[in-house]
């Protein structure tokens, strides 16, 4: 059994499906969001990953390597956030917080 | 030089009155404008001297300044000065001047008098140009600006409701008419190309046959021109069915209704006819028109005035009724023989008013004639004023000759042109001038018994009960100081003299060195001819008709005093009729007043407050509010919630992409 | 071949069930272990693929920095992780139905996509050299301003999580050497005529 590229994409696809799922499930706990999140990432790496060796184009894999870069930043900045914020109220439910609220 | 002196003396009296009125002693403002007005009156008399009798046949254009020029439409200020002008410049500068001497005594109790005679000195120079127009949009100028010095002064005591009410009466009820004229001045402009008189003057003859295309129908132009500019007629100077607001102007202090009132503003409808008489004559069926009017008026007029209780609103509808006689000399064609009219009405009836003031300042302010009684022998130097005024305005006069008091020599003269005329209309108005003859003198000596003879209190019985107790237990009368009795006989002297001395020249045989250009008679208008040669009777029935009117009011009034009452409680209907003005007031009230208001509340609340609002401001912030509401709904402040949207967003946008925008 | 296929299989599973567990965990300390896991998975595959750095790198920053950057916070923030379970029933329907809308639309395009014609390899791999070289090649050489942006963009998170977190204690002494050095005598020494035995 070859395993293609539409394998990849199709796990890729999966991976996706779950990380949204998990953003509209856990939409009390944000912690769990930015994990879902990362797991999106994660299939979108695999995407880029996957077309890069099957095409013969390095591009994809720099691709990755910069979405990594973001979503390490993404995580290190989002995590702070929470921090500051859980310092600040002694919560982070995501229910008590609308000061956005008009 | 003179001319722009006489014009302008009451302006400068105005503004002195009117700017520093209120920084000097009133007597100081009253001195000045009375002494103005006193300076103008005078030279007009010189102008009307030099003027009536040069040979020079072509009026005087005295330019001023150019008012405004846009495109074809070129208004120039101008002072016309002709024969006509001269006649009403006497006039007008005469009385006010006298009135305006007669006001320091009659308003002396007054706080604002400085306001009181800026106001007459502005009506007095407004009016002057209105006489004095070169063209018709200066006359509208004064047509207006007498309209405004009238509304100020009927209103002049602001603090009594009923004098407001009246007030804006007279200004809304002139609207109508000034609509009319300013209506006819524009299709004047679009016949002629010119406002100008002297322009429309030589224009006139060629739009006889002209048409022009109106609601539908092709109608003589020069017919509606006339009847447009006759409506503003008929409003500035009372005329039936416009005349609602003359009574009612009588809430104004005496020496304005003696003023304007009487003796000039409500007599411009009568100029401006006889001004334009070179357009009216062109037109028979204006002229019938203003016949027509003018004698429903002066017959409707006296059959109110009959019952009137009111001192002031009895000479209010008779001056009503003498316009009517005016707009009768000129539906004739006689056109001298309205202007006469006009000329020493406003004698006698200025004089009638002034004392009718002097009665009631005398009175302390009593204006009813049933709580009077018995003053001639109180006040008998008013008494013989008014019995001269009385007789000028009945007209007495000894027939077949030119000798009596003023209106016999005046108003006869239209009887017998009316008589004279072959208009179709013309029968009916001399049924109406002669029945109103001798209406006038039965109301003119009720008036005078009922003041002037019997007891105080001889008519208490008729007042309604409710007034009983409101008796205003009045001291003696008392006569009115020197001040306003001098302009009394002044007048006196004109209601006397007027007529006789000036027939020859206004209506008489000096015709046509009297007037030159200023009236314009058609070759084949021959109604001063004619009117010399009716039948004894017909000049016989003025005569007699006034002599039956005042046998019947010295009956009702002096010999048996029961009989008003029984007259009025045997023809109640007629009697009520008569005393509610023929209900024009409630009719005009139930055709126009409550249809605007109702028309006005449905706009107001529907148009304005539903639609326009509704639709509008109020709609669209309602609308805004809403919507933000929902917006509002939409903006939990929840994080989660924004990144279900942006999921869904990220659906829509990737089912959209994939299934309908790139193919 | 067969190994190939035997460890995609492999590693497919893991990273399916763990990402799964990664959503559906009641404890958020499980969370972040199965998205280690989860993150192993991949790279695991990525070696599969040939792109053994980006799998190194995978290990390296997600599993060493980034999860337990999340552990630390999970575990240091005192929260009641079961209150905030509540409603993932409650929002199972539209939860499922927006990602079964997602997937399959992703699954069309994944068995629905077709090479351009004329694409041309941006930076192909010499066929010889190592993955982890080739990629320095291309990185240091055609990409440079992406690979210094992502420097910078690093740079910029790791200032701002320290500004965020950062927090001056009160009553703490620092040195402040310009408070120091903009010292003068005159602000800096008080003399005083001091009376003898009559001190201070």
């Amino acid at each position: 059994m070859i395993i293609g590229l539409a394998h990849y994409l199709s796990l890729a696809a999966i991976l996706f499906t779950i990380g949204v799922a998990g953003i509209i499930l856990n939409h009390k706990n944000i912690i769990i969001i930015l994990m879902s999140v990362e797991v999106i990432l994660l299939s979108v790496n695999i995407n880029l990953v996957a077309f890069s060796t099957f095409a013969g184009d390095l591009t994809g894999q720099v691709f990755a390597l910069l979405i990594l870069t973001v979503a390490a930043a993404e995580a290190a900045i989002g995590l702070a956030i929470l921090v500051a914020y859980y310092r600040n109220r002694g919560s982070i439910a995501v229910e008590d917080i609308h000061a956005l609220k008009g | 030089m003179m001319y722009e002196i006489i014009v302008f003396l009451p302006l400068l009296g105005f503004l002195f009155a009117g700017l520093w009125g209120a920084n000097v002693e009133p007597r100081t403002s009253e001195a000045v404008t009375t002494i103005f007005l006193g300076l103008s009156g005078l030279l007009s008399w010189g102008a009307f001297f030099g003027f009536a009798w040069s040979a020079d046949p072509h009026a005087l254009v005295v330019p001023v300044a150019n008012w405004m020029t846009s495109g074809k439409l070129a208004v120039d200020w101008a002072l016309r000065i002709d024969t006509l002008t001269a006649v009403m410049l006497v006039v007008v500068t005469t009385v006010s001047f006298l009135v305006h001497m007669y006001s320091i005594g009659y308003m002396h109790e007054d706080d604002s008098r400085p306001r009181f005679f800026a106001y007459l000195s502005l009506f007095t120079f407004a009016m002057l140009m209105l006489v004095t127009a070169d063209n018709l949009v200066q006359m509208f100028f004064g047509w207006e600006g007498v309209g405004l010095a009238s509304y100020l002064l009927i209103g002049f005591w602001f603090k009594k409701p009923s004098a407001n009410a009246a007030a804006i009466k007279a200004f809304v009820v002139n609207r109508v008419g000034d609509f009319g004229f300013a209506l006819g001045i524009f299709l004047l402009f679009r016949l002629t190309g010119s406002v100008s008189l002297e322009s429309i003057r030589a224009a006139a003859p060629s739009l006889v046959g002209q048409t022009i295309h109106v609601f539908g129908m092709d109608a003589d132009a020069l017919t509606i021109t006339c009847l447009l500019l006759f409506m503003g007629a008929m409003g500035k100077s009372a005329q039936f069915l416009l005349h609602t607001w003359l009574p009612d102007a009588m809430e104004g202090p005496t020496p304005v209704s003696a003023l304007i009132h009487a003796a000039t503003m409500v007599t411009a409808g009568v100029f401006m006819v006889a001004r334009l008489s070179f357009l009216f004559d062109l037109s028979p069926t204006a002229l019938n028109v203003v016949l027509i009017v003018g004698a429903t008026t002066a017959f409707f007029a006296a059959t109110v005035g009959l019952v009137q209780n009111d001192i002031k609103r009895v000479i209010a509808y008779s001056t009503c009724s003498q316009l009517g006689y005016m707009f009768v000399a000129e539906g004739v064609g006689a056109y001298g023989a309205g202007i006469f009219h006009l000329f020493t009405h406003a004698f006698f009836k200025a004089l009638l008013f002034l004392g009718a003031g002097s009665v009631i300042h005398a009175m302390h302010h009593e204006q009813d004639m049933r709580r009077m009684g018995g003053l001639k022998d109180e006040i008998p130097f008013t008494f013989w004023m008014m019995t001269i005024g009385t007789l000028a305005l009945t007209g007495v006069g000894i027939p077949f000759t030119s000798i009596g008091f003023a209106g016999f020599v005046s108003k006869d003269a239209i009887i017998e042109a009316a008589y004279a005329s072959h208009r179709p209309a013309a029968a009916y108005a001399f049924i109406c001038v002669v029945v109103a003859a001798g209406l006038t003198s039965f109301y003119s000596w009720r008036l005078a018994f009922m003041t002037f003879f019997g007891h105080r209190g001889d008519w208490a019985h008729a007042l309604p009960h409710d007034a009983h107790d409101d008796h205003h237990g009045h001291g003696p009368a008392h006569e009115s100081p020197r001040v306003m009795l001098i302009p009394l006989a002044a007048l006196a002297v004109g209601a006397v003299f007027a007529g006789m001395m000036y027939k020859h020249w206004f209506i008489g045989g000096g015709f046509e060195g009297f007037w030159k250009e200023s009236l314009f008679t058609a070759k084949d208008n021959t109604i001063l001819e004619d009117m010399e040669h009716v039948p004894w009777l017909v000049s016989l029935l003025p005569f007699l008709m006034m002599a039956g009117g005042f046998a019947v009011a010295y009956y009702m009034y002096v010999v048996n005093r029961s009989a008003p009452a029984t007259l009025a409680r045997s023809n109640p209907l007629l009697y009520r009729f008569l005393l509610n003005k023929w209900y024009f007031d409630e009719l005009y009230d139930l055709l126009f007043v409550r249809p605007a208001f109702w028309i006005g509340r449905v706009f107001w609340k529907g148009g304005d407050g539903a639609i326009i609002d509704g639709l509008g401001p109020d709609g669209v912030s309602a609308r805004v509010l809403d919507v933000t509401r929902n917006v509002v709904r939409l903006q939990t402040g929840y994080v989660y919630h924004y990144a279900f949207a942006m999921l869904l967003g990220v659906a829509a946008l990737a089912t959209w992409y994939l299934f309908g925008g790139i193919r | 071949m067969w190994a190939q296929a035997f460890f995609f299989w492999i590693f497919a599973a893991m990273l399916v069930g763990s990402a799964l567990a990664v959503i559906l965990a009641r404890n958020p300390v499980h969370s972040v272990l199965f998205l280690i896991l989860a993150f192993v998975s991949a790279s695991g595959l990525f070696v599969l693929m040939g792109a053994e750095f980006l799998a190194m790198m995978l290990i390296v920053v997600y599993v060493g920095a980034v999860a337990v950057l999340f552990l630390f916070v999970v575990m240091l923030l005192d929260v009641d992780f079961a209150q905030l379970k509540q409603g993932f029933v409650q929002y199972l329907p539209i939860g499922g139905l927006i990602a079964l809308c997602v997937g399959a639309e992703l699954w069309f395009v994944t068995s629905n996509w077709v090479r351009a014609p004329n694409a041309a390899a941006a930076a192909s791999p010499s066929g010889t050299l190592a993955n982890t070289r080739a990629l320095g090649l291309v990185i240091y050489t055609r990409y440079v301003y992406f690979f210094e942006a992502a420097g910078l963009i690093l740079l910029t998170a790791m200032v701002g999580a320290i500004v965020l977190t950062l927090r001056h204690k009160v009553g703490v002494k620092r040195q402040s050497i310009e408070a120091q050095v903009a010292r003068t005598p005159a602000t800096a020494v008080e003399i005083r005529k001091v009376a003898s035995r009559a001190g201070i």
